[in-house]
């Protein structure tokens, strides 16, 4: 047999800080894909509405915002904006962060027959479960370009941007999602806490709301908010609303890729146990 | 450097897990509580070697087995070799493609039909995209199900599930093949293609590591053998020389356990259990002996209890010495003998635990003794494993098949 070019596999003790192998990662890139479209077939089977929940969620959560702080609460969208289309640019950055978060915390131990019998980098399971949300994305995002010219409302140069925060978005939500789902292999609490925290960040980001409509006393607890900067950046993108400050997007930008190389760091570090403990 | 007709070299290679005396916190509102209480005390933790300095060299092209007991630390071992997980200490330099072969349908998800779950679970076993592509049709000639490609494998029937599954797997085409007892499961038919399967992979100069406890197979199918014990090497070489050192080992005596850690009032305790055959076919009788010492306290009448517990620990006898009217009274030193008529237990490994008892345990010997049960079945036809995939135990059954409603037979005819 001619060995030439053959690779040898060595097998050794894992150090205590491996950090995230992106040359297996791209090796094993079809898995990747393969269990992404896995999750977007498997969404909608058996329901009778099927795809069409794409489209409903986001409307209907924007109607509900809609009718709770525009029509309850009195609260306007600025520049003289219609608020449903404010709330819903608002859910098009916030579900793809959210929705990535709440999926990739719970793939490792939904995973479990994965995890403990197949050799494959781990990452790739928490990564994988980003592919529904930029579905999601994609779909809200062609929407909104249809109700943009109903509304009489027009693109301006910044739409190109787009494709900036929502990487930014998707960076602290893996950080974050790769972490919590290492967590939870060994302590399934953070199932239960997980949801509590996301609804809690819901609330003190600029989602609902415009960071001006805060009243300037309470505004630095909502600027503390890493994600802040990023869905004002978002919206500012699509809807042409003030953009957010410089300084608070340098925060942002600074915090989204601090959350992700700590989360791929602490990952890597509880990976080696995974097959044992879960 | 791996010599070149080396295909798997393992130096040292050993497994540890921490075992913790308490139970392990697994929310962290326990993690938290038990810090509180005693904030400065570790916990006590044991070191556990599952595998141990485990050396070897596989040569290109060969049949590897791997037996020993459960808990000999083949599954360990197997891990670590697919890198399922990592050992603690060694290294293991393996040439080529690895493909592993610990369950069939590792993410199989019932709701994706076949076409849809070959392409994943090829995915998961590490083929890419145009390779699932390209053995599409011989995975799914393999398997027989192409019929039912585009229905979801939750209808499918366990069998035709297992078969797609291992079709997918056994057209991984590794240079190095790691396979743990699939061959267990699916009709003798596809067993018999899944063996030759894998014996036509090694003459193509792959090489294939099989653990199993089917001692048949593994004589039929492997050159070597691996013979763990206690996660260490107790015998490599030669097949039948380590079948022969492995039957040889199961008739050595079992450690003794220290008799005062053991559960029970102390009052009299087992000595010396004795099995003088550990090796029986399905249907032998049973013989098991020990010696009860009295120790303290008195008690003038007691009972013998004896448990037959599968590799599961499952207890598949019950034997209480009260369903005889039988009863131990009180002695200084007594020995007692206990006789299990012929029982049709499935092939594998039992143990056997004694206990005396009275209102309460007054000792409970858990591995006592152990002993294998040959699968040769009290028919001798069925060979394969898959004759007694169910239940707990085999029954001698008569089966008739006829052309008449036997319960009209003694009635009017014509």
């Amino acid at each position: 047999m001619d060995h030439k070019g053959e690779q040898i596999t060595v097998i050794r003790p894992i150090g205590r800080w491996e950090v995230l192998n992106i040359r297996q990662i791209l090796a094993f890139r079809d898995l990747l894909l393969a269990l992404g479209v896995r999750d977007i077939k498997l969404r909608y089977r058996q329901t009778a509405l099927g795809v069409a929940w794409v489209l409903l969620q986001p409307l209907v959560a924007s109607v509900i915002l809609g009718f709770v702080f525009n029509i309850v609460a009195k609260l306007e969208a600025p520049n003289g904006l219609p608020y449903f289309l404010f709330s819903y640019a608002g859910m098009l950055g916030w579900n793809a962060f959210a929705g990535t978060l709440s999926k990739a915390s719970g793939s490792l131990v939904q995973n479990t027959a994965l995890v403990s019998k197949v050799f494959f980098p781990k990452t790739i399971v928490p990564i994988s479960s980003m592919f529904a949300t930029l579905l999601d994305f994609a779909v809200a995002l062609l929407l909104l370009f249809i109700l943009l010219p109903i509304f009489g409302v027009g693109f301006g140069w910044q739409i190109v941007l787009v494709p900036v925060w929502l990487a930014l978005l998707l960076m602290t939500s893996l950080g974050l999602g790769l972490y919590s789902s290492a967590l939870m292999v060994t302590y399934r609490d953070v199932q239960y806490l997980l949801p509590v925290f996301i609804q809690l960040l819901f609330y003190a980001s600029p989602v609902a709301y415009a960071l001006d409509n805060v009243p300037a006393k309470f505004q630095w607890v909502i600027a503390a908010n890493p994600l802040t900067g990023v869905l004002e950046g978002m919206r500012w993108s699509l809807l042409g609303t003030p953009p957010p400050n410089p300084l608070a997007l340098g925060y942002s930008v600074v915090a989204s890729l601090f959350m992700f190389v700590l989360g791929a760091l602490l990952f890597g570090r509880a990976e080696r146990k995974f097959a044992d403990v879960i | 450097m791996l010599s070149n007709d080396v295909a798997i070299q393992a130096r040292g290679v050993s497994k540890s897990y921490r075992i913790t005396h308490e139970q392990r916190a697994t929310t962290i509102g326990e993690s938290f509580i038990k810090k509180l209480k005693s904030p400065l005390s570790k916990t006590e933790v044991e070191t556990f070697w599952a595998v141990k300095d485990v050396d070897f060299d596989i040569k290109q092209g060969d049949v590897v087995g791997i037996i020993g007991r459960n808990g000999a630390g083949k599954s360990t071992l197997l891990k670590i070799l697919s890198r399922i997980t990592a050992p603690t200490l060694g290294e293991i330099k393996i040439r080529g493609r690895v493909g592993s072969l610990l369950e069939v349908g590792t993410g199989f998800h019932p709701e994706l039909t076949g076409r849809e779950n070959i392409f994943l679970n090829g995915a998961i076993l590490g083929m890419s995209r145009k390779e699932i592509e390209a053995r599409f049709d011989q995975i799914v000639d393999f398997s027989g199900v192409e019929k039912f490609l585009d229905t979801p494998v939750k209808r499918y029937s366990s069998g035709m599930y297992v078969r797609l599954a291992f079709s997918v797997a056994a057209h991984l085409d590794p240079e190095v093949m790691i396979v743990d007892e699939v061959l267990a499961v699916g009709d003798s038919e596809f067993q018999k293609k899944c063996l030759s399967r894998m014996q036509a992979a090694a003459s193509d100069g792959r090489t294939v590591i099989f653990v199993s406890h089917n001692m048949q197979t593994v004589s039929q199918l492997c050159k070597t053998t691996i013979f763990l014990q206690s996660g260490q090497i107790r015998h490599i070489g030669p097949t039948e020389e380590t079948i022969n050192q492995y039957v040889a080992m199961q008739s050595e005596a079992l450690t003794e356990v220290n008799p005062d850690t053991r559960r029970g009032t102390g009052d009299y305790r087992i000595y010396s259990p004795y099995l003088p055959k550990t090796t029986i076919q399905s249907g032998d009788p049973l013989h098991v002996q020990f010696r009860v010492e009295h120790k303290k306290g008195h008690v003038p009448f007691f009972n013998v209890t004896y448990h037959i517990c599968d590799e599961h620990g499952s207890i598949v006898i019950h034997g209480d010495s009260r369903l005889n009217q039988f009863g131990l009274s009180h002695k200084p030193v007594q020995w007692v003998e206990i006789d299990v008529a012929g029982v049709n237990l499935k092939p594998g490994t039992y143990r056997i635990d004694l206990m005396l008892h009275i209102e309460g345990f007054i000792d409970v010997y858990e591995y006592a003794g152990r002993f294998d049960v040959s699968p040769v079945l009290p028919t001798r036809l069925a060979v394969s494993d898959f004759g007694y995939q169910y239940g707990q135990v085999i029954a001698e059954t008569n089966w008739q098949a006829s052309d008449n409603d036997p319960s009209q037979n003694q009635g009017i005819s014509q």
